[in-house]
C-alpha cells in the first residue's frame, strides 16, 4: 500500500511538472509534448490506482503470468508486437512519401510535408521497429543463452515502455516540427536525454542479466548486443551535445559548428547503421539461424574476428559521407579506407551465418523462416558490398546526393534488417505465446516473395534514378555548356519514383499479411493447410495400370 | 560453438567470455579509437578551417529563417555543400569552403540533392520569385516535386526570446556581442519591415539586406525570415578574392 501511495505521489508530480511546463512555455510544440508527458502520468495514476498490482494486471491481458521457474518473457511479448505495429506504421509512412515523390499534390502542408514526414519513416522504422525487435529479442536471448531470468524485472519494464514513449515523442515532434535537423538524430535535446536514462537502464538490464548468469562463457550474440548497446549510448550522447535556449522551450544549438558538427553527425549517422542495424542484427542472427536450422554455429574462431574487426573498423567509417566536402582530405581518405576494409568483416559475418546452414541446406525448401533468414543474410552481403563500393571516392563523386544512396540503405533495410526481423519474429510467436505453430506457413511463403519482389523493384528502381540523375547533372554538350537544367533531371526520374513506390507498396503488403498471420497466431487459431514440403500423396492414384487387352485393329 | 580453440589468442579471448566487465571495457576502448583520431584533430588542426573575409554571424531574421529551415526539414531534400566538380561549380557556383559553414549551429551540408544546392542561391532570384515558389512550387517550375509551403505568409515570424537563441550561439561559439543581443529583437523586426528604424543594424551585419522580403510590408512573416535567410545564402565571401588567393599561394609554391 505505501509503494502505491509513493508511486501515486511521483506520478503526480510528473504531471504537475507537464502542466506548469504547458503553462509557461511559449513553444506550442513543447506544450504538446509536455501534454503527453502528463497524459501517461495521468494514465499511470489510474493504473496504479485501480491495482494495487499493475504487473499482475499486465500479465492478465496476456494469458501467459510466468510462473518461478519460467523466464521472464512479458517486455519480449510486448516488444513482439510493438515491433510489428511500428513496422507497419513506419513503412506506411515510407509508402506515402515515395508517393508524395512521385505525385507532389499529396503533399498536406504544414504538418504532413515530406520535410516533416522523411523523419518520421526513418525514425520509425529504425528505432520504432528495429528498436523494438532489438529489445525484444536481446530480452529474449540473454535470458536463454545465461539460462537466467532477467535481471532488474521492474526496470526492463521501464525501459520497455520509456522507449515507447521516446517513439511518441520523437514521431509527433517531427509533425510538430520539433527537430535539430541531424538525420536519424533528430529528437530534441529533453527527448535525448529521456532516451538517454532509457538507455542506460537498458545497458544495466542487460549487464545484469549476464551478471547472474548460470552459464560460464558469455555467448557471441550477447557481444554483439552489448557492442550496440555500449556504442549506441557513447554516439547518442556526444552527437547529440546541444545547448538548449530554454529549460522551458523545444529549441536547442548544436554544440558544434560546420566541419566539426558535419563529422561528428556522420560518425554518428554511420554508426547508427553500423551498431543499430548492423551489430544489434547480427546478434539476432547469431542465435536465431542457428536455432531455427539446429545447427551450431560454424566457426567460433570466425565469430571472434568477425566481433572485433567489425566493431573496430565500422567507427571509422564515418567521413564517406562526406566526400569532396570541405571536410578535410585525410579524413575523407581515412574513411574511404576504412570503409573498403570493412567489406571483409562484413562478409566474415555472412559467411559464419550461411555457413551454419551447412547440412540443413535442404531446409531453404522446406522451411520458409529459414528461407527468410537466408535471404536477409544475402542482402546483407550484398548491401555490405555495395557499401565499400560506394565510398570509393571515384564511386561516390556520381552516386553522393542521388538515389543510389536510397537504394542501397534499403537493400539493407528492407533486405538485411526487414527480412531478418520478420524471420525472428516468426520464430518467436509461438514460443511466447504457447502455440502449436503459426497460424500459417504458406502465408509466410506469400510474404517472403511480396517481400522479395518489392526489394527488386525498389532497388533497382533506384540504381537506375540515382546513375541516371547523376550521369545528367555531369553532362555536357558538344558546345562545352551543361545539358542538362536541374529541373530536367527531376523529371527523367519521374517513372523511376512510381516504380519504387509500387515495390514498397509489395513490401508493406507482406508485412500486413504477417501481422494478420502473427494476430491469428496469438488468438491461438490454426489455418487448415496443406504442410509444406511435403510431396503430395494421392492414394487413388497409386494403382497398376490396368492389364493389357488385345485390341481390335482399325 | 563446434570447435573451441586451443591455442593462442583464441585461448586468451576465454577470459573476455566470461567476465563481462572485461568485455564491455575493451569493446568501449575498441569503439572509442577511430572517432578519437577523426575528429578530435578536426579542433585543433588549424587548417581544416582556412580563414576567410567577410564570414560574419547571422542577423536575427536570418538565424529566424534558418530555425524554420530546419523545422520544415528543408535538408532532406536541398544540399548547402558544393563539390568541387567542374559540372558542380558551373551549376551553383564556387565550391563551398569550410569556413562557409563555421557559424552553422547544427551544419546543413545535406545529403540528397532531390531538389538542387542551395549553398549559394542568395541573390539569384528575386524575393517575389522565391515567395510565389514557396507559396505554389509548380506555378513557376511545372516539373517541380516540391511541397507547398503557402502557410509561411500567412504565419507571422513569432520567435519566443529573440536574445536568448543569441545568447545560446554565443555560448556555443558564434561571436554575437552584447550589443548584438540587446538590438536582437528589434534587429529582427526592422530587417524586414521599412517602416522601422534599423540602426547600425547594417554595419554591425555587414552586407545584410534589409527590405520587406515577402511583399506584405504590413507584417514581418516566416515568409520573410525564410526567404532573407535564402537570399543572403552563400553572400557573405568574396570567392572571387578567395580564388585569386589560391593562385597566389600556387604560385609562391612555384617559386
Amino acid at each position: 500500500m505505501e509503494t502505491v501511495v509513493k508511486r501515486l505521489g511521483m506520478w503526480a508530480l510528473v504531471l504537475m511538472a507537464s502542466i506548469a511546463a504547458i503553462a509557461l512555455t511559449p513553444d506550442s510544440g513543447f506544450a504538446i509534448h509536455m501534454g503527453i508527458v502528463g497524459l501517461v502520468a495521468v494514465i499511470l495514476i489510474v493504473a496504479t490506482a485501480t491495482s494495487y498490482d499493475p504487473l499482475a494486471k499486465a500479465q492478465s491481458i496476456f494469458r501467459m503470468p510466468p510462473g518461478p521457474g519460467r523466464y521472464d518473457d512479458d517486455p519480449v511479448r510486448w516488444g513482439v508486437i510493438a515491433t510489428m505495429f511500428w513496422g507497419i506504421a513506419g513503412l506506411l509512412v515510407g509508402v506515402v512519401i515515395a508517393a508524395q515523390l512521385a505525385f507532389p499534390q499529396l503533399n498536406l502542408e504544414p504538418y504532413l510535408n515530406f520535410g516533416r514526414l522523411r523523419p518520421l519513416h526513418t525514425s520509425a522504422v529504425i528505432f520504432a521497429f528495429g528498436g523494438n525487435a532489438l529489445l525484444a529479442t536481446s530480452f529474449y536471448v540473454v535470458q536463454r543463452t545465461c539460462r537466467t531470468t532477467l535481471a532488474l524485472p521492474g526496470t526492463a519494464r521501464f525501459v520497455f515502455w520509456g522507449y515507447q514513449l521516446f517513439i511518441v515523442l520523437a514521431a509527433t515532434g517531427y509533425l510538430l516540427g520539433i527537430t535539430q535537423s541531424k538525420e536519424y538524430a533528430e529528437p530534441e535535446w529533453y527527448v535525448d536525454l529521456w532516451l538517454t536514462v532509457v538507455w542506460l537502464a537498458y545497458l544495466a538490464v542487460f549487464v545484469g542479466t549476464i551478471l547472474n548468469r548460470r552459464e560460464p562463457h558469455i555467448y557471441v550474440a550477447n557481444w554483439f548486443y552489448l557492442a550496440f548497446i555500449i556504442t549506441i549510448a557513447m554516439l547518442h550522447v556526444v552527437n547529440n551535445l546541444a545547448l538548449p535556449v530554454s529549460p522551458l522551450g523545444a529549441k536547442s544549438y548544436s554544440a558544434f559548428s560546420g566541419v566539426q558538427d558535419a563529422l561528428t553527425q556522420w560518425w554518428y549517422g554511420h554508426n547508427a547503421v553500423g551498431f543499430f542495424l548492423t551489430a544489434g542484427f547480427l546478434a539476432m542472427m547469431y542465435y536465431f539461424v542457428p536455432k531455427q536450422a539446429n545447427r551450431p554455429v560454424y566457426s567460433y574462431r570466425l565469430s571472434i574476428i568477425h566481433f572485433w574487426s567489425l566493431i573496430f573498423l565500422y567507427i571509422w567509417a564515418g567521413p564517406h559521407h562526406l566526400h569532396y566536402t570541405a571536410l578535410p582530405d585525410w579524413a575523407q581518405t581515412l574513411g574511404m579506407v576504412f570503409s573498403v576494409m570493412l567489406w571483409m568483416p562484413s562478409w566474415g559475418g555472412m559467411i559464419n551465418g550461411l555457413m551454419t546452414l551447412n547440412g540443413a541446406w535442404d531446409k531453404v525448401r522446406t522451411d520458409p523462416i529459414i528461407r527468410m533468414m537466408v535471404l536477409a543474410l544475402a542482402f546483407y552481403g550484398m548491401s555490405t558490398f555495395e557499401g565499400p563500393l560506394m565510398s570509393i571516392k571515384a564511386v561516390n563523386s556520381l552516386s553522393h546526393y542521388t538515389d543510389w544512396t536510397i537504394g542501397h540503405v534499403h537493400s539493407g533495410a528492407l533486405g538485411w534488417n526487414g527480412m531478418i526481423t520478420f524471420a525472428c519474429v516468426y520464430y518467436l510467436v509461438p514460443r511466447l505465446w504457447n502455440r502449436e505453430r503459426l497460424y500459417s506457413l504458406r502465408m509466410i511463403n506469400w510474404h517472403f516473395w511480396l517481400a522479395t519482389l518489392g526489394i527488386v523493384f525498389y532497388a533497382s528502381s533506384m540504381w537506375v534514378a540515382g546513375i541516371t540523375q547523376g550521369l545528367m547533372w555531369r553532362e555536357y554538350g558538344a558546345d562545352g555548356y551543361l545539358v542538362n537544367s536541374f529541373v530536367d533531371t527531376v523529371e527523367a526520374l519521374h517513372p523511376m519514383y512510381i516504380l519504387r513506390a509500387v515495390g514498397g507498396l509489395m513490401y508493406l503488403s507482406g508485412a500486413i499479411i504477417m501481422a494478420f498471420n502473427i494476430a491469428m497466431t496469438i488468438a491461438g487459431k490454426l489455418r487448415e493447410e496443406a504442410a509444406m514440403g511435403e510431396t503430395a500423396h494421392d492414394e487413388t492414384a497409386d494403382r497398376p495400370l490396368p492389364p493389357l487387352t488385345a485390341q481390335p485393329a482399325e | 560453438m563446434s570447435t573451441p580453440a586451443k591455442t593462442g589468442a583464441f585461448e586468451g579471448h576465454k577470459k573476455l567470455e566470461r567476465n563481462v566487465t572485461l568485455l564491455a571495457a575493451l569493446t568501449l576502448g575498441v569503439v572509442a579509437i577511430g572517432g578519437i583520431v577523426e575528429i578530435a584533430p578536426l579542433f585543433w588542426i588549424d587548417n581544416t578551417i582556412e580563414k576567410v573575409e567577410g564570414m560574419r554571424p547571422y542577423t536575427p531574421l536570418e538565424q529566424a529563417g534558418r530555425d524554420i529551415y530546419i523545422r520544415e526539414g528543408c535538408y532532406v531534400c536541398h544540399s548547402q555543400m558544393i563539390r568541387p566538380f567542374r559540372d558542380e561549380v558551373e551549376r551553383y557556383g564556387h565550391y563551398s569552403l569550410a569556413a562557409e559553414s563555421m557559424y552553422d549551429h547544427p551544419f546543413q551540408w545535406g545529403s540528397k540533392r532531390t531538389g538542387p544546392d542551395l549553398a549559394r542561391v542568395g541573390g539569384r532570384y528575386s524575393d517575389a520569385w522565391h515567395v510565389q515558389h514557396l507559396k505554389a512550387p509548380r506555378e513557376v517550375v511545372p516539373e517541380s516535386i516540391m511541397p507547398s509551403y503557402a502557410f509561411l505568409a500567412e504565419t507571422p515570424l513569432k520567435v519566443p526570446d529573440v536574445a536568448a537563441n543569441l545568447t545560446a550561439l554565443r555560448h556555443v561559439g558564434v561571436p554575437y556581442s552584447d550589443k548584438d543581443i540587446a538590438a536582437a529583437a528589434n534587429d529582427l523586426e526592422a530587417q524586414a519591415n521599412p517602416e522601422a528604424d534599423a540602426g547600425d543594424l547594417a554595419t554591425r551585419y555587414p552586407k545584410a539586406q534589409i527590405r520587406d522580403f515577402d511583399g506584405d510590408p504590413g507584417r514581418v512573416t516566416e515568409m520573410d525570415a525564410l526567404v532573407a535567410y535564402l537570399q543572403m545564402l552563400g553572400t557573405l565571401v568574396d570567392v572571387n578574392s578567395a580564388a585569386a588567393q589560391e593562385q597566389l599561394s600556387k604560385g609562391d609554391q612555384g617559386r
